[in-house]
């Protein structure tokens, strides 16, 4: 009995050990394993400005964000009485100093890789003005963690296409019953070309996305981008480009000007 | 590090700032200034290592039955104040303790909760449009980032007095950490040797 009660003492103690050691084996793979893989992955190529399994994350992000997507899942309105007055300026990347307003008018391009003439459309901000009109009231967020309630004018996008036959390979207005006609991007850019950006085809149909061409009721600032700016609420303010002067379709991701520097394509919300 | 573009963060009252969120000193020690891209990489690469590693830590405490010795009970509210004086020495008493004491019960199932609220605050900042419901409940948009934001302060907080308990209790601690088996290899062990010394005569 006595004996017996040693042996069971001398197995556990054995155990100890054996289980010391491979749990300190175990330990001491994953502190090595840790520590490697930060330095693999920093010792990774930079895809469009990101780390390149970075950017697969972030890539994949995005197609998990679809999943929960929907046009109805609005952003919240405010009364107008809450609008901030004092409305934060925060880039002026393609607003550079030698833009004639008086000659400006919106280029927008129906098809890609078409220099035809009839593929071409000009727009002018009256022509604009004549569409139908939509206020909205919003809680405008930045990328770099500040938001602000600010108060915007101008024509849904969605209007706008639909006025103008754009963003079909059709050259119809664009039905939701028939997504497949659409392009899947848009691509917008500054009269300069210095600042751009791409947004897929279901954002854009969201119908708080504007052309807005008003702010507090007046006529765009300079500053924040005169004669017609985005407002994708939907989106961080990167993508609500100030001053455009071309509007085109893709299937592809067009160029964007942030996701170069290496933030997410989307920058949804 | 996604927070560096702009100091939103301060304790303070009126114009008057005790501490901003971040001075410049932290920027420059972790060098971390105008890397906002980077750090919302980084941040949205890692937060699913973060949910991963959270999960399976939970499911394998209630699969295992650890989580009966981590959640705290009645007894630990007041446990957990007497284990705070005894740790600082102003009491010799230490309290009852099984696995764990009251405190790190406490601390230890708060952290699960934290976890589980930046999981929470974090998707509705992330997605404050397609999860607008949650955002809601969370008080809004600006109210769910401070929450996200106190609690990663909260981490912080918990890590380094995590990181001074270790230290100060000593190797056979950090042994026990890893091997999940302290109380019986300091305590059996003179039991066992006990033992050893009264059989041999026996034999």
């Amino acid at each position: 009995m006595k004996k017996k009660e040693l042996k069971e003492v001398e197995t556990t103690s054995r155990n100890i050990k054996k289980r010391t050691i491979i749990s300190f084996s175990v330990f001491f793979v994953l502190l090595v394993a840790g520590f490697w893989g930060w330095k693999w992955l920093n010792r990774q190529e930079e895809s469009d400005g990101a780390l390149k399994p970075l950017r697969t994350v972030l890539n994949a992000n995005e197609k998990v964000n679809d999943i929960f997507f929907s046009k109805n899942h609005l952003v919240k309105e405010y009364p107008k009485s809450k609008a901030e007055k004092d409305v934060r300026v925060n880039g002026d990347i393609g607003m550079g100093d030698n833009f004639d307003a008086t000659k400006w008018k919106l280029n927008v391009a129906r098809h890609p890789e078409s220099n035809s003439p009839d593929s071409m459309l000009l727009i002018s901000l009256d022509e604009i003005m004549k569409l139908p009109y939509k206020d909205m009231t919003f809680n405008f967020k930045c990328i770099e963690g500040w938001s602000q309630i600010t108060n915007w004018g101008g024509v849904k996008f969605s209007d706008f296409l639909t006025h103008y036959h754009l963003g079909t390979h059709s050259g119809k207005a664009p039905d939701p019953n028939h997504p497949e006609d659409m392009y899947k991007y848009v691509g917008l850019m500054t009269p300069d070309s210095a600042y751009y950006v791409g947004i897929d085809m279901k954002s854009i149909m969201h119908p708080q996305t504007i052309l807005a061409y008003n702010m507090n009721d007046s006529i765009l600032p300079d500053n924040q981008g005169y004669p017609l700016r985005l407002i994708i609420p939907i989106k961080y303010g990167i993508k609500s480009i100030k001053r455009i002067g071309y509007i085109y379709f893709s299937d592809t991701r067009p160029k964007d000007y942030w996701f170069e520097q290496g933030y997410d394509y989307d920058a949804a919300l | 590090m996604i927070y560096w573009a702009n100091d939103i963060y301060r304790v303070g009252w009126g114009d008057k700032t005790l501490v901003k969120f971040f001075p410049d000193w932290f920027y420059s020690v972790f060098n971390l200034d105008s890397h906002l891209a980077n750090g919302m990489a980084f941040h949205f690469f890692f937060m699913w290592f973060f949910f991963l590693n959270g999960t399976v830590y939970v499911l394998y405490t209630i699969i295992s039955g650890e989580w009966r010795l981590l959640v705290p009970n009645r007894r630990s509210f007041k446990e957990a104040w007497q284990v705070l004086l005894h740790d600082l020495h102003i009491r010799k008493y230490e309290p009852p303790s099984d696995k764990y004491n009251a405190a790190q019960k406490i601390a230890y199932t708060s952290i699960i909760i934290m976890g589980f609220g930046s999981l929470l605050t974090g998707l509705s900042i992330y997605k404050p449009v397609q999860f607008g419901w949650l955002c809601t409940i969370l008080g809004g948009y600006e109210w769910a980032r401070i929450e996200h934001f106190v609690l990663t302060i909260g981490y912080v907080i918990f890590f380094l007095i995590h990181i001074i308990q270790v230290i100060i209790h000593g190797w056979n601690n950090f042994q026990a950490m890893v091997t999940g088996f302290e109380l019986k290899k300091v305590k059996s062990v003179p039991i066992a040797e006990n033992k050893t010394t009264e059989e041999i005569p026996a034999k």
